[in-house]
Order: C-alpha cells, then sequence, then structure tokens
C-alpha cells in the first residue's frame, strides 16, 4: 500500500466563538478574521511539516484546492506544490486537486500542472474535482453546468497533454483555437489522474471506465461509507470487464495516534471537533447549491435535511463528538494497534491500495503534530507499505 | 384554490409541452411567472380573470412542463417566447405582466419582437443591476431566510413556514431551483446587455413593486421606470416581493386600469 501525508492548511487562529455570528466558515466569513502574521506562520508550519514526509518515508504528499474558507488556506495549490518539489527529492507530490469548472479556460490548469510536472521530473499526481458547493457561491460558476464542464475540461486537459499541438478545440463551455502546451508533460502519456470523492455513482460510473481507470480516493466518509463506495468501484470495474487494482482504492482519513487511547482522545479531541463542527460549517443551500447534484440526490437530501457540520445558519447546532467520529470510523483516533486494525479491515475488504492520512487537520498544533507524524511513520506506516 | 373558469392544459410550442392554466374572457393577459412557479390558480388570477382572458404557462424547466436541453439561458427562454407567441397568441395579441424573473424574461422578449405584445407590466422585476444597491443572495438563503425576505406579513410568513409540501409539491420545488439557477445565477439575475436595448420597447409600460421587497430593492423600481420611459410606476405599502400573492386585488387594480389607459 502507498502512503501519503496530507493537510487541508486550515487557519488555525480563526475566532471560533466570534466566527459562530456568521453564516459559515465558508465564503461569507469576514477575511478580517485573518491575520497576516499569523497565517503565515502556519504556511511556513505546514510546509515544514509536510517537507518531513521525505525523511519519514512517507509515499508522497498531498496538497488541495479551497476557496474563501479558514477551512484551508489554498486557493492555489499548486503554489504550495511547487515549494515542495525544492523540498523533496523523491516522493510523489499530489494535488486532490484542482477544480476544473471553476476556472473559464482549462488549459491554464493543463499548463500548470505540466510545469509542475518537469519541475518535479515526474513527481506529480493531478486531482481533478469539481469544487465543493460553497466555490460555486465564491466563484460564481453556475452550478447547473458544473458536471458538464468538469467533463469537458477534463477531456480538453487530457487531449492537451496526450496530443501534438496546436489543435483546436470546439466545445460546449470551451473554444480554443489553439491549444499547444509549452512545456509538454514530463510523464507518459500524462500524470496520474486521481478522482478525490465523497462517492456518487456517477463519479464512480466515469472514474472506472476501462479508458481511464481513474484512482478513486474516498474523503471525508464513514468507515461503512469509505467500504461501500470502494466496493461499487470494483463491482463497476467487473461490470466493465476487468479487476480494479489495488492502486485504483484509496481512502483520506484523519489520524491521531498516540501510546494510550485516553491519550490520542485527549490530544485530538479539540482539533477534531473543531475541523468537524467550526471548519466544517456548511448549510445546505452553500453545500449544495441547485445544479451541483442531481435533482434525484438533492431531493433525497432535502428530504432527510441533511448537511455537513451545522444544521443551517441560526439553526440547531448539532456537534459532531469525537466519540461518535471515532465509531463511525471517519476519524481515527487510538494506538498504533488499533489504527493498523482498523485500515486492515478497509484493506481485507476493498483491497484498498492508497492510504492518505491527514495528520495536522483543525487547530491541531505543530508539536502535536510532529509527534502524531514521527509516530504514524514509524509505527503504522510501515506494516501499511509492505501491505499487498 | 379552483375557480369554476380557469382550466389547466398543455400547449406545444415545437415539440415543446408547456403546461397552461387559463380563466376568464376577454382582452388577453399572458402572465409569465417569477422563480418560485405557479402551484395554483390565485386569488389575483381569479381577479384578473373576472375582466380578462388570462394565460398563465408553466416556463419551460418549470412546473408541469417539458425541459428541453436547447433552454440553457435567459435568452434562450426568450427566444422560446417568441416561438410560442407565434404558435399561439390571440389575433389581437397579449398583454403581458411578468413578476421577478417573469418580468425580465417579459422585457427580454419585447426587446425582440412586441409584434405580438400590447402593453407590459413589469412586477418586482428581475433583469437590471442598480450599481451600488446589491439584490439579496436568494440562493445563500434558506427556507426560512426566504420566506422571511420575500413576504411582508408575519402572519402570511408563519403559515407558509409551517406549510408541508407534498412529495409531488416537493419535487417541482426543486425543479424550479434548478431552472433559476441555470438561468439566474450568473450574472446573477439581471443581463448586463438588457438596458441598452429596453429603448426598442415601444408598448405601453408599467412597473409595480412592493415598498419592502426584501430581494430586489424598490430602487429598482424607478430605475425600470427610467429605463423604460414610463410614468406609471406604482409601490405598495406592506408589500414584499410578491405584490401578486401579497396584494392580489391593488396589483391587478393597477393592471386593469393600465390597460384602460390604452385601449386596443
Amino acid at each position: 500500500m502507498k502512503v501519503l501525508n496530507f493537510t487541508l492548511m486550515p487557519y488555525r487562529s480563526m475566532d471560533v466563538t466570534a466566527s459562530k455570528d456568521h453564516r459559515s466558515a465558508w465564503v461569507v466569513l469576514p477575511n478580517s478574521f485573518y491575520d497576516p502574521e499569523k497565517g503565515a506562520n502556519d504556511y511556513e508550519s505546514y510546509i515544514d511539516l509536510l517537507a518531513q514526509s521525505e525523511p519519514l518515508g512517507f509515499d508522497g504528499v498531498c496538497v488541495n484546492e479551497h476557496h474563501q474558507t479558514a477551512y484551508g488556506l489554498m486557493p492555489g495549490p499548486n503554489l504550495i506544490a511547487s515549494a515542495l518539489i525544492q523540498r523533496t527529492k523523491r516522493i510523489k507530490i499530489a494535488v486532490l486537486g484542482r477544480a476544473l469548472p471553476l476556472v473559464n479556460n482549462p488549459i491554464n490548469i493543463a499548463e500548470e500542472f505540466a510545469m509542475l510536472d518537469n519541475m518535479s521530473r515526474g513527481r506529480i499526481i493531478a486531482g481533478f474535482v469539481r469544487g465543493i458547493g460553497a466555490e460555486y457561491h465564491s466563484t460564481t460558476v453556475n452550478p447547473f453546468y458544473s458536471h458538464e464542464r468538469f467533463h469537458e475540461a477534463h477531456d480538453l486537459i487530457v487531449k492537451a497533454w496526450t496530443q501534438p499541438g496546436p489543435f483546436a478545440w470546439e466545445g460546449e463551455h470551451y473554444n480554443l483555437n489553439y491549444v499547444n502546451l509549452w512545456p509538454r508533460v514530463y510523464q507518459q502519456p500524462h500524470p496520474p489522474i486521481w478522482i478525490p470523492s465523497q462517492g456518487s455513482i456517477e463519479t464512480i460510473e466515469w472514474a472506472a471506465d476501462p479508458n481511464k481507470k481513474y484512482p478513486f480516493l474516498v474523503t471525508f466518509s464513514a468507515r461503512e461509507a469509505v467500504i461501500k463506495n470502494l466496493m461499487a468501484y470494483k463491482a463497476q470495474a467487473q461490470q466493465y470487464g476487468y479487476e480494479a487494482e489495488s492502486s485504483q482504492l484509496g481512502w483520506a482519513a484523519p489520524v491521531y495516534v498516540a501510546d494510550t487511547l485516553e491519550r490520542a482522545m485527549n490530544e485530538s479531541r479539540s482539533a477534531i471537533e473543531a475541523l468537524f463542527n467550526d471548519y466544517l460549517t456548511l448549510p445546505m443551500e452553500m453545500l449544495l447549491p441547485p445544479g451541483y447534484t442531481s435533482v434525484e440526490s438533492l431531493k433525497k437530501i432535502i428530504a432527510t435535511k441533511k448537511a455537513i457540520g451545522r444544521g443551517g445558519f441560526g439553526g440547531p447546532n448539532q456537534r459532531q463528538t469525537l466519540e461518535r467520529l471515532m465509531e463511525l470510523g471517519t476519524v481515527l483516533v487510538g494506538t498504533p494497534q488499533t489504527i493498523l486494525s482498523q485500515i486492515k479491515e478497509v484493506k481485507e475488504k476493498t483491497n484498498l491500495g492508497n492510504f492518505v492520512s491527514m495528520l495536522q487537520f483543525g487547530t491541531l498544533n505543530n508539536e502535536l503534530t510532529t509527534r502524531n507524524q514521527a509516530m504514524f511513520a514509524s509505527e503504522i506506516m510501515p506494516h501499511l507499505q509492505k501491505m499487498q | 384554490m379552483t375557480d369554476p373558469n380557469s382550466s389547466m392544459s398543455t400547449c406545444l410550442v415545437g415539440n415543446v409541452s408547456l403546461n397552461l392554466r387559463r380563466g376568464g374572457s376577454g382582452r388577453p393577459i399572458l402572465f409569465l411567472h417569477g422563480a418560485g412557479g405557479v402551484s395554483e390558480w390565485t386569488p389575483f388570477f381569479s381577479e384578473l380573470s373576472k375582466t380578462n382572458e388570462v394565460w398563465v404557462p408553466d416556463h419551460p424547466g418549470f412546473g408541469l412542463s417539458d425541459n428541453p436541453a436547447f433552454i440553457k439561458n435567459m435568452s434562450d427562454l426568450a427566444m422560446f417566447y417568441l416561438d410560442f407567441l407565434d404558435t399561439h397568441a390571440p389575433q389581437i395579441g397579449f398583454d403581458v405582466v411578468g413578476h421577478s424573473i417573469g418580468g425580465w424574461l417579459a422585457a427580454e422578449i419585447a426587446t425582440r419582437n412586441s409584434t405580438h405584445i400590447n402593453s407590459l407590466t413589469l412586477i418586482s422585476s428581475a433583469g437590471l443591476r442598480l450599481e451600488g444597491t446589491p439584490m439579496g443572495d436568494i440562493f445563500i438563503w434558506n427556507a426560512e431566510e426566504s420566506i422571511k425576505k420575500l413576504i411582508f406579513d408575519p402572519i402570511v410568513q408563519e403559515k407558509r413556514l409551517n406549510a408541508q409540501p407534498t412529495p409531488e409539491e416537493a419535487e417541482i420545488i426543486v425543479r424550479n431551483k434548478f431552472t433559476f439557477a441555470k438561468l439566474a445565477w450568473h450574472p446573477r439575475l439581471f443581463n448586463p446587455d438588457l438596458k441598452k436595448w429596453l429603448h426598442r420597447v415601444k408598448v405601453p409600460t408599467q412597473v409595480i413593486w412592493g415598498e419592502h421587497d426584501g430581494l430586489i430593492p424598490a430602487s429598482y423600481a424607478k430605475l425600470w421606470a427610467e429605463v423604460l420611459n414610463t410614468n406609471e410606476c406604482h409601490i405598495l405599502g406592506e408589500c414584499s416581493h410578491s405584490p401578486t400573492n401579497e396584494k392580489p386585488v391593488q396589483t391587478a387594480e393597477l393592471i386593469k386600469s393600465f390597460l384602460g389607459k390604452h385601449p386596443l
């Protein structure tokens, strides 16, 4: 199994109490909450923490893209990837991912990935996502066309990476007379494309397609949902007439490890609860704008009135406790043995091949993150990397 | 609400089927609904249909009408309605009344071609931007906020808050929202190119607004009246974004009196 290290780069000094006066920590949280001095410290720490992944023995590091939020300070994840290329020599650098529908010219994304691929001599993994619902509020891109734009942008980028230029692109959403990438990509035929997702059948069908076989990475999900989605991917592959390889199956989860369960819980509690309750506050209208999902899924969601984090602005505030998140298996908190056995369980059921550990999350400070990374790397990771 | 004089049928425009409510007789009025759609023959329609033949189609993608993929934006919808008018408009034409994005639609149609249009009444209309006076963010509001912003009377707000839609109604609510986003997400609720062409509207125009409109502030009424060069600009007190529901009799009276001033 490959093991990659990931952080969202949250703004750790967010005034949580004052933030509750606002609809969300996304889009509308005034940026007066951001102190550049503290933010600069965060950037420096996060880049240091991720750079340590190489000496610690990880197979890769991951960054991702989010906009206008304290939840993650990487509106331009490629900038961090670029810094990490300079700080590492061997490991993969995965951008999980770029939100394709949010740009008006996907060639910008193709070009930047091509640059990173050359600069790293082929260490780049290119994640493709749609961006979350809130980002359709912040960018004003019409969520109704999110799926269409994603698919067309994907087709355009892959063609730009693999076909000789210049060529013309005559599309529904993008029209370009000259597609002619300078530089070309370093890896052949192109950098690996990964699809991070919370799992929808449409995405699974698309990613598992025999012409794509894109590794599927289930993020932020309860253990049952992780297993269900990975099994769905495998079943889809079988339906297409092939067996999914373990390298196509991934899972990303927050992990906190310590020598005792009690210590692990005590040290991670406030940071994990902050992540799920204070940073991930998204009322349904922001999480799922009209058209972002199919009519059918939105109807189901409205029927059950579910949303990540707070139920809604000013609505009842049902906090997700650490205990609950552990019970669901959304987070892995415990001793090396308990965490290892939880990952093994998923591995045995699904043939999982990529595990993405989020070892810094929410407000977790540098000291605890460093210790968490070191212990995960020495006590858990070697066992995972040995698993076939 | 049922009205013995109203009926529901479908009508074809090309191969697109529209759900159409009709009632009354007299000088024909075409009502173009807003983003919430139309779920019944309301007191406003009853009032109008006492003296007029009132046509209320569900727009493509709304209510019970078809949802053709080729309608991608407000411009497509306006062109589609020109086809509708060519096919179905009575010989003497329609007086067109549009509410909210239906007002915007009416203005888009009339700038293109007013052959079948005798007059234009825009109620709480989207379509223009008044710089420095942003509209409310209806896509970020939750259901409760929307009701409180869109309706003035707290008693009516309360009634709406407690309403439990049937599964069929819930389906239409979601459908309407999707089409609303398709048409109006960006540029948000307006067309940057509309204002410069509104001088092409040569038919008589009237503007009606709720004084306390929580979505499109009443100052937009003045902008519309100015651009359309009309003196018929009426602001209704104790009313938010839905004069047709909040002040049905008063709104219907304004329309009838306006039409009276402009005999065919």
